[in-house]
């Protein structure tokens, strides 16, 4: 052993005193980062409070509640007809999915079932409102990841859609058009036609889209093994619809769950994607998007003659009771608990909406993630606003 | 060259302040116009503006117009004259650009002799009028977005420069004239008609160029400074009123004139094969507009297409691709140059 010199020492002291100065300095400080109510990026009003260290995330927090309207609250002070314009507002991109499981809650209580042509050109609206919302992701995500075009697309493409179902129900955005044991109106003479060409023209965009944004090596880089959901993970965490399929877990509602509903008469897939990304949630709603132009193709051929309403009392009281309905909707499963004590309005109405369950991973999802993924997760979970809110 | 003649210098000097001072937003309206509000419209199927004059031609007029009547907002917690000068700095740089670029045998404010340097010195300064501006706003996404422009601005200056040095070997020259002489009087094996525009054998450069005053410009796929759908509008968040369009202009103006170096120092300039005299000072710059456009037309193409990279992608690409392919590029120009 050496023995240290006086000066030594001194010096050596000094360098660790210097480095712990160093050490001192050199601590970042946190910094709290508040991303919305107001933010281009949250669709609306989520809030989400991130802790970072420089452009890392360490922490991150989702604050909901912004929009909430209490739809279940007021649904006990309505009578049934009355619900379906409440709930076509939760998810406001595909506001007739919101009705159905709904209407079908309700007429499992009272046990009438709709006549054939009924439930055919539920599903046929049911799958044309979810190309109306899927659309509007496919092209939405380009413009989180900062590719303007795309959205535009969207909207062009969408049109037609949203055109089909003012044409059939009278309503764009909200067509409050399922009624129990029926529709409101048969469809609109050369409905039928239009929406054969329109669902081709779907089908090219989705081709035009996966060229423009998923044979992009920037959109590739910045989406694959990003936000990654292993399947335990997201199921744990009640994910539901594309995004736990992107996990690879091959359950749908549409396939697994019996429905009234036409979608056993038609021949479709459900796709998975092992991968579980951010490129896989994208990859898995697209090809819905094309299997949602099948089934309505599809359901089109073989659409049934016949009446559209079964007989029901003019006014309607559902018998006391419990029923639980769950669909398989664009952003995944929604389902209306129905309580009803015998009276005109259900006694108590839980609604289970996708983007609540689905958001409620984001805060394990952001650990250790860079801002800008931050917006390329949120984007690729997919929620709505007021699917979460309700 | 630089000897002043004392006499003519003040009104000279104010003559030429005056032009630039006119040619700038000239420029960020003629860009602007076509690329912003038509070009990408037209991309995007739909037709933008076309109410204000033909086609919308006096949209940006109007726009200037509103800008000028807007409320000025500082807000509370800025550091209120580096806010107020902020804007002034990032234009600055712009109007220092446009000193040197040569639209005809005469038509130039300044032929310094080391033009192509100078032009890129005065881009870079705009990097401390975007750091002012996001660190004297108090916002944090002004703040965020300003040191992603700085880190940007650092790494992409290099290759910027790095593809120019390709030229500037093969011309022999850094002045920007002495540049669009060499093409003018330059042969493709032997054929001296229309002389050698840089681009064919720089044509590594010229992509180079391109990518990377793309990022000097913060356009798409380089955008992360002003990323709307993260930082809302980054370093400019705070900003409104006509220190916005100042913001606004010194874009334009910049996109404008780093096209025309493009177009000075890769696609001939002015340069019209078989016209000399006054005849090259009038289509000069005809000719140099139109080279302008087709650069431009090309950087605001991808700029409405692609998405945008991350932060450490970004760096990547510049550091681990665009440098090392240029020092290559600058290693092969040199020995060629010996060689042949």
């Amino acid at each position: 052993m050496t023995t240290i010199g006086e000066r030594q020492q001194a010096a050596y002291v000094a360098a660790q005193a210097a480095d712990a100065r160093l050490q001192v300095e050199l601590q970042t400080e946190q910094m709290t980062l508040n991303l919305g109510p107001q933010h281009p990026a949250t669709h609306g009003t989520l809030r989400i409070v991130a802790r970072l260290d420089g452009e890392q995330v360490v922490q991150a927090d989702v604050v909901c509640g912004y929009m909430h309207r209490g739809y279940e609250k007021l649904a006990e002070v309505r009578n049934y007809p009355q619900i379906t314009t409440l709930v076509n507002r939760i998810d406001w991109l595909s506001s007739f999915a919101n009705e159905v499981p709904f209407i079908l809650a309700a007429e499992q209580l009272m046990e009438i079932e709709a006549p054939p042509r009924a439930q055919y050109i539920r599903t046929i609206l049911f799958e044309l409102s979810r190309i109306a919302n899927i659309t509007l992701f496919i092209g939405e995500m380009g413009v989180q990841l900062g590719a303007l075009t795309p959205v535009f697309y969207a909207f062009r493409d969408r049109e037609h859609v949203l055109n089909l179902i003012e044409g059939a129900t009278g309503g764009r955005f909200h067509p409050n058009y399922d009624r129990i044991g029926g529709l409101k109106d048969d469809l609109p003479k050369g409905w039928i036609d239009e929406t054969r060409s329109v669902m081709k023209r779907i089908r090219d965009y989705c081709d035009e889209l996966e060229t423009l944004l998923m044979g992009n090596e920037i959109f590739d880089r910045r989406t694959r093994g990003i936000g990654v959901i292993p399947a335990d993970i997201g199921l744990s965490y009640g994910l539901s619809g594309a995004n736990i399929r992107a996990s690879g877990v091959d359950w749908d509602l549409r396939r697994d769950e019996r429905s009234p509903l036409a979608w056993k008469d038609c021949d479709w897939k459900v796709w998975t994607h092992p991968d579980g990304d951010c490129f896989a949630r994208y990859w898995v709603r697209l090809q819905e998007v094309r299997e949602a132009t099948k089934i309505v193709d599809q359901l089109l051929d073989g659409l049934p003659a016949g009446p559209i309403q079964a007989k029901v009392p003019r006014i309607i009281k559902v018998p006391a009771g419990e029923a639980w309905v769950h669909t398989e909707n664009p952003l995944g499963e929604m389902g209306y608990y129905i309580v009803s004590q015998g009276g005109l309005g259900p006694f108590r109405c839980k609604i289970r909406s996708a983007s609540f369950n689905n958001t409620s991973i984001v805060p394990w999802l952001l650990r250790g993630v860079y801002v800008p993924d931050i917006i390329t997760i949120l984007a690729s979970l997919y929620f709505i606003l007021g699917d979460i809110d309700r | 060259m630089l000897a002043i003649d004392v006499t003519t210098y003040g009104w000279t000097t104010a003559l030429k302040t005056g032009i630039v001072l006119a040619v700038i937003p000239a420029a960020a309206i003629v860009l602007g116009y076509t690329f912003l509000l038509k070009m990408m419209s037209h991309m995007q199927s739909r037709l933008g503006p076309m109410e204000a004059g033909p086609h919308g031609a006096l949209q940006l007029i109007a726009d200037g117009v509103k800008f000028i009547q807007k409320e000025d907002i500082i807000p509370d917690e800025a550091d209120r004259r580096i806010f107020a000068l902020a804007p002034l700095v990032v234009i600055l740089s712009t109007f220092l650009l446009y000193i040197v670029l040569p639209a005809g045998p005469h038509l130039i404010v300044q032929d310094l002799d080391v033009g192509v340097f100078f032009a890129l010195a005065v881009s870079s300064l705009s990097v401390i009028g975007v750091l002012m501006a996001g660190w004297s706003s108090a916002n944090k996404y002004s703040l965020l977005g300003a040191l992603r422009a700085a880190g940007q601005l650092i790494a992409y200056e290099l290759p910027l420069v790095l593809a120019v040095v390709g030229v500037v070997v093969q011309a022999g020259t850094m002045s920007m004239q002495g540049i669009v002489a060499a093409q003018a009087h330059g042969e493709i094996f032997g054929f001296g008609a229309i002389g050698n525009p840089f681009i064919l054998t720089q044509f590594v450069g010229f992509v180079l160029f391109l990518a990377a005053s793309q990022a000097e410009l913060t356009q798409t796929p380089f955008d992360m400074p002003v990323a709307e759908s993260e930082l809302v509008a980054g370093y400019m968040t705070e900003y409104s009123g006509f220190r916005f369009l100042f913001f606004f202009m010194a874009e334009f103006g910049t996109a404008f004139a780093l096209a025309a170096i493009a177009a000075t120092l890769f696609l001939g300039g002015w340069y019209v094969p078989g016209v000399t005299g006054n005849a090259a000072d009038v289509l000069g710059p005809l000719v140099l507009g139109a080279k302008i456009m087709a650069v431009s037309f090309l950087i605001f193409w991808i700029r409405f297409t692609y998405p945008r990279f991350r932060e450490d992608q970004l760096q990547t690409f510049a550091w681990k691709y665009l440098i090392p392919i240029s020092l290559v590029n600058i290693v092969v120009t040199g020995v060629l140059k010996v060689v042949l």
